[in-house]
């Protein structure tokens, strides 16, 4: 196989210049302007202490996201495996010697930083899955023995996340995952038969799970069980955007949110901060540029001409997707409460960078979409 | 050049597919989301804003102060004193137990409070605030203001509080206040009540006046934000301060009958406008202080006020009942003169008893009075005349009388707890004793012993029934009131009753007084000593006054202790026999009335009687009545 005479010209620099989506970069840019504006009224009409901070994050992610896509996924390739690593071995810290935190150990202190390991281990994850899949055959992929390391790197992180106990970061990786596997080609009847035997796992999970789990599991089944109590948040939730109605309450007018009856408003439930001022309207809009990264993602998969770029710009795709969902559902009241923070628009360090560094690899994808990669093992 | 690797064309094919799955089902769940926000942003958003509202906007009420009482001279009785109370919130009983702690420690709460305080947290919506203690000292305040930044949601609050300048003198007739109860609720859906630093009328006219006292409340529309702590005020309406009143009560005059009680250990002193009604003076002795229930009363403090033999919490003149004894006999010459059963020249004889079977029944006075008429039967009090004038009479025509004259019913005075005593009747006695009516009973009846029993307070309305000609008057405490907009002032004063007539025979009624004018100015009379003042001078023929004395049997006299000739003063305290005295004056031209009671006080000629002549005269001789110009004006205050 004389790869060789079929590789097109290495393309210059302009060129990869040329190639990044900056339509995409556009439609990220203005959802984090959205983060900032919510952030803004979240603080009552304040840039201390989030919106500022956000921008600043926002713009040396913008940084890291250009450096990365213009990084050749070969490179990638090779620094897939040490990636999942380092992560799996701080997740392993983190549960070790990260007891600090609300109620769950997510933090990881080095020096002056403060990090969130499960939020670099999604990335991992799809980063190690798509280079798995990579090196395999088609009739490898749909084989149930093939099937069983993906599985396997899934649910070490699973495991880990879990153990913190943080059940967003496992849904998501569960499913992120999940979804390669999905592209990937695996067989449907495997998925069917690992979610028959999630079902029947589901009474051990029940007996395993944190006391705190539990009452928000009942609570989302049935909020008004406790209205002041566990129900509190996602009631209150419902009430900011409820009440914001079809046009919104008006920029920095949210009652919910200024007065404090909205839980965690800078973080998990800044949704809930920017829909209860702009309204459907503002949420529709919001939705609609998540929808347009997504949009891109895909046809990035679809234009890549080599599996792994299809592969990654699916997951990073699925990833968004999954933050988007979970996140909104949850503070509509469609899921429980589990601490996924809104891509890009919530305070956070660690969940903007780690977002803006897939978001790097999906547009690197489109740079490089027509490279050559070595087959690997 | 598309097709470098050896089968990545499959390998494309199937993921596209794949991937178009997984796409669509991505677009079907952001549908699903944009239809959750159109069912909670559009379909349900009024319900939502509603909530949000609820959330935000906090009704708090501004409690009303409290309408003052005075007496009829003006004198405050009830008045307002400002009281720094501390007060706390929290988010729905988050934290308590720790600023619990920390204000026991400042302020020693007790357990009980503590407890309370808990409770009134855990359970309070819209972040209420509950009241923590009240009657705050300035080194209290400051030591709360000091320790401010580790006491979140705890405030200072100016309120006022219910002050008694005249404390124990007033105690029954002003009564106090405490907090809400649930019974005070019934049929009251004033949402003021619902207030904790509410307090609501327990005892007295605070009570019978609650409804004009109380007041109307302001309100206050404030946002709050999600811990109750106020960001800023929305509207506000203002209320309306509670109506004012001005009770009959002369101060000076209840001050004058308190002074007189003193010496004895328990009893009661009603004084009456015959015209009018109006209550003058109300004295029960002892009274309690109501400031103990101002400021909360304590356990042990309660519990000695309910042990104490002379129930000081029972207001004696309108809930003490006691055979009215000889004080009742005008009600049996009454009856007998108004059925015919006996004429103004009836004579009926008295040999010391009368025998009724084999049953003796005993005049007062051992040798017996001889024969005398209705006149002189008053005077000198003799019960075998009144035997034989019951006999006559009946017990309907009797019972029927003492009703007009208001026996056996409570009055229209107005104050909770007064009790109608009993006025025992044929119909009565079948149904409560299951026995039918003897003629021992009538005897007994038209003494005013056996089954009878009266309140001071209707002693004193049967003798100003008596005095003013037969008008029904009924007794009255409230003079005026007004709300602060209108000007409280006492209404003109009055001479003619307006009460609807009994329909008796003047010359019968005439004839009733005059035999009371002779018991204290007639040469037969039980109480001519009284004609003299405490000082053994006569009295100025102005306040000359009429009255009848009674003594009621606590104990049945036995045969052998008449024999043994055991004296009232050989007994113990509590079962010698109650004094009683009632009078009216002046004797020719009547204007007030007087009821006496000294719970054991053995003989009423004696005990009682120169504590009535006394306040009479004292009352003849302020006349307040008739004279407004000692009333203060309010203005000041």
């Amino acid at each position: 196989m004389s790869l060789a005479l079929d590789a097109p010209a290495p393309i210059g620099f302009a060129e990869k210049i040329w190639r990044i989506n900056w339509g995409l970069v556009l439609v990220l840019t203005a959802i984090a302007g959205v983060g900032v504006l919510a952030l803004y009224s979240a603080a009552g009409g304040r840039f201390e202490p989030w919106a500022a901070r956000h921008a600043v994050r926002y713009g040396a992610a913008f940084g890291l996201m250009l450096v990365v896509a213009l990084i050749h996924p070969k490179v990638w390739l090779a620094m897939a495996w040490p990636i999942y690593i380092v992560s799996v071995l701080m997740l392993v810290a983190v549960d070790v010697i990260g007891k600090i935190g609300m109620g769950a150990q997510r933090w990881l202190v080095i020096g002056p930083l403060q990090i969130q390991p499960s939020e670099i281990a999604k990335v991992a994850v799809i980063l190690v899955l798509a280079r798995y899949y990579h090196g395999l055959r088609k009739e490898q992929a749909s084989q149930f023995l093939y099937t069983l390391p993906p599985v396997a790197m899934i649910l070490v992180v699973v495991a880990l996340v879990m153990v913190q106990p943080d059940l967003g970061t496992a849904m998501m990786v569960l499913m992120g995952g999940g979804a390669l596997l999905f592209v990937a080609g695996v067989r449907i009847w495997m998925f069917l038969a690992a979610g028959v035997s999630a079902v029947a796992c589901l009474p051990i999970a029940w007996t395993l799970m944190h006391e705190y789990q539990r009452k928000r599991v009942l609570t989302f089944l049935d909020p008004d069980r406790d209205p002041l109590g566990a129900g509190y948040h996602i009631t209150q939730s419902k009430i900011a955007i409820g009440s914001g109605g079809l046009f919104g309450k008006g920029f920095l007018k949210g009652t919910q949110s200024s007065l404090n009856f909205l839980p965690e408003k800078q973080t998990d439930f800044i949704f809930t901060t920017f829909v209860e001022e702009w309204g459907m309207v503002g949420a529709c809009v919001l939705l609609a540029l998540f929808a347009l990264v997504l949009v891109w993602g895909f046809s990035i998969a679809f234009r890549s001409q080599h599996h792994f770029g299809r592969l990654l710009a699916l997951g990073v795709t699925s990833l968004m997707f999954l933050y988007v969902f979970i996140n909104t559902a949850m503070v509509m009241g469609l899921l429980p409460v589990v601490g996924v923070p809104l891509p890009l628009v919530s305070n956070g360090g660690t969940a903007l960078l780690s977002v803006m560094f897939a978001c790097g690899l999906l547009i690197g994808v489109n740079v490089y979409r027509d490279a050559q990669l070595p087959r690997t093992r | 050049m598309k097709h470098f690797r050896k089968g990545d064309g499959e390998r494309s094919g199937l993921f596209t597919r794949r991937a178009l799955v997984l796409g669509g089902a991505q677009a079907v769940l952001l549908t699903a989301l944009a239809g959750r926000l159109y069912q909670l942003q559009v379909v349900e958003t009024e319900r939502f804003a509603s909530l949000a509202d609820e959330n935000r906007i906090n009704l708090r009420l501004l409690p009303p102060s409290r309408g003052l009482i005075f007496d009829r001279s003006g004198q405050p009785l009830a008045v307002n004193r400002n009281n720094f109370r501390a007060m706390v919130t929290s988010d729905r009983g988050r934290g308590a137990d720790v600023l619990i702690e920390r204000l026991d420690q400042i302020l020693s709460l007790g357990d009980a409070d503590k407890n309370r305080l808990l409770r009134e947290l855990r359970r309070s919506r819209n972040s209420q605030p509950a009241v923590v203690r009240e009657n705050l000292g300035w080194e209290e305040v400051a030591r709360l203001e000091f320790n401010a930044p580790d006491l979140p949601g705890v405030f200072i609050d100016l309120g006022q509080s219910r002050d008694y300048p005249e404390g124990e003198l007033m105690s029954h007739i002003v009564g106090y206040t405490g907090r809400v109860a649930d019974e005070d609720l019934a049929g009251r859906d004033d949402p003021v009540l619902s207030l904790p630093t509410m307090r609501f009328g327990k005892k007295g006219m605070e009570r019978s006046l609650e409804d004009d006292l109380r007041g109307r409340a302001g309100a206050v529309q404030v946002e709050v934000n999600a811990v109750g702590r106020v960001v800023r005020e929305l509207d506000r309406t203002e209320g309306q301060p509670g109506t004012n009143a001005l009770l009959t009560i002369d101060l000076d005059l209840q001050r004058f009958v308190a002074e007189k009680m003193k010496e004895h250990q328990s009893g009661s002193v009603v004084v009456m406008d015959v015209i009018t009604g109006d209550v003058l003076a109300m004295v029960s002795t002892p009274g309690f202080d109501p400031s103990t229930f101002a400021r909360g009363i304590t356990q042990s403090e309660w519990r000695e006020l309910l042990d104490n033999p002379e129930r000081p919490l029972h207001n004696k003149a309108i809930a003490g009942v006691y055979p009215p004894g000889s004080t009742y006999k005008m009600v049996t010459a009454l009856a007998a003169l108004e059925s015919k059963a006996i004429d103004p020249w009836t004579r009926l004889p008295c040999a010391g008893f009368l025998e009724l079977g084999n049953i003796k029944f005993h005049c007062w006075l051992k040798g017996g009075h001889g024969s005398t008429n209705v006149t002189e039967a008053i005077a000198c009090s003799c019960d075998c005349f009144f035997y034989e004038a019951a006999r006559r009479a009946g017990v309907d025509r009797i019972a029927d009388m003492a009703n007009r004259l208001g026996f056996g019913k409570t009055s229209e005075l107005g104050l909770p707890g007064e009790s109608s005593a009993n006025q025992p009747s044929r119909g009565w006695k079948q149904e409560k004793i299951g026995k039918a009516w003897q003629h021992g009973d009538t005897f007994n009846l038209g003494i005013g012993q056996g089954y009878m029993t009266a309140t001071p307070l209707q002693l004193a309305v049967m003798t100003a029934r008596l005095a003013n000609g037969g008008y029904e008057v009924q007794p009255n405490l409230l003079l005026a009131k007004a709300t602060p907009r209108e000007e409280l002032a006492p209404p003109a004063p009055r001479d003619k009753p307006t009460a609807p007539s009994l329909r008796l025979n003047p010359q019968h009624l005439q004839i009733i007084r005059q035999g009371m004018v002779d018991v204290v100015n007639g040469s037969l009379g039980t109480a001519i000593h009284l004609r003299r003042d405490g000082a053994g001078k006569v009295l100025d023929p102005a306040f000359t006054f009429a009255g009848k004395t009674g003594t009621a049997q606590v104990k049945r006299i036995t045969e052998r202790e008449r024999e043994m000739g055991i004296t009232q003063a050989q007994l113990p305290w509590h079962l010698r026999h109650h004094a009683l005295f009632v009078c009216f004056g002046p004797a020719d031209k009547p204007r007030y009335a007087c009821a006496v009671i000294v719970e054991h006080g053995m003989a009423g000629g004696s005990t009682a009687g120169p504590i009535g002549r006394d306040v009479l005269v004292e009352t003849m001789k302020r006349d307040p009545s008739r004279r407004t110009d000692g009333f203060k004006k309010m203005a000041s205050r």
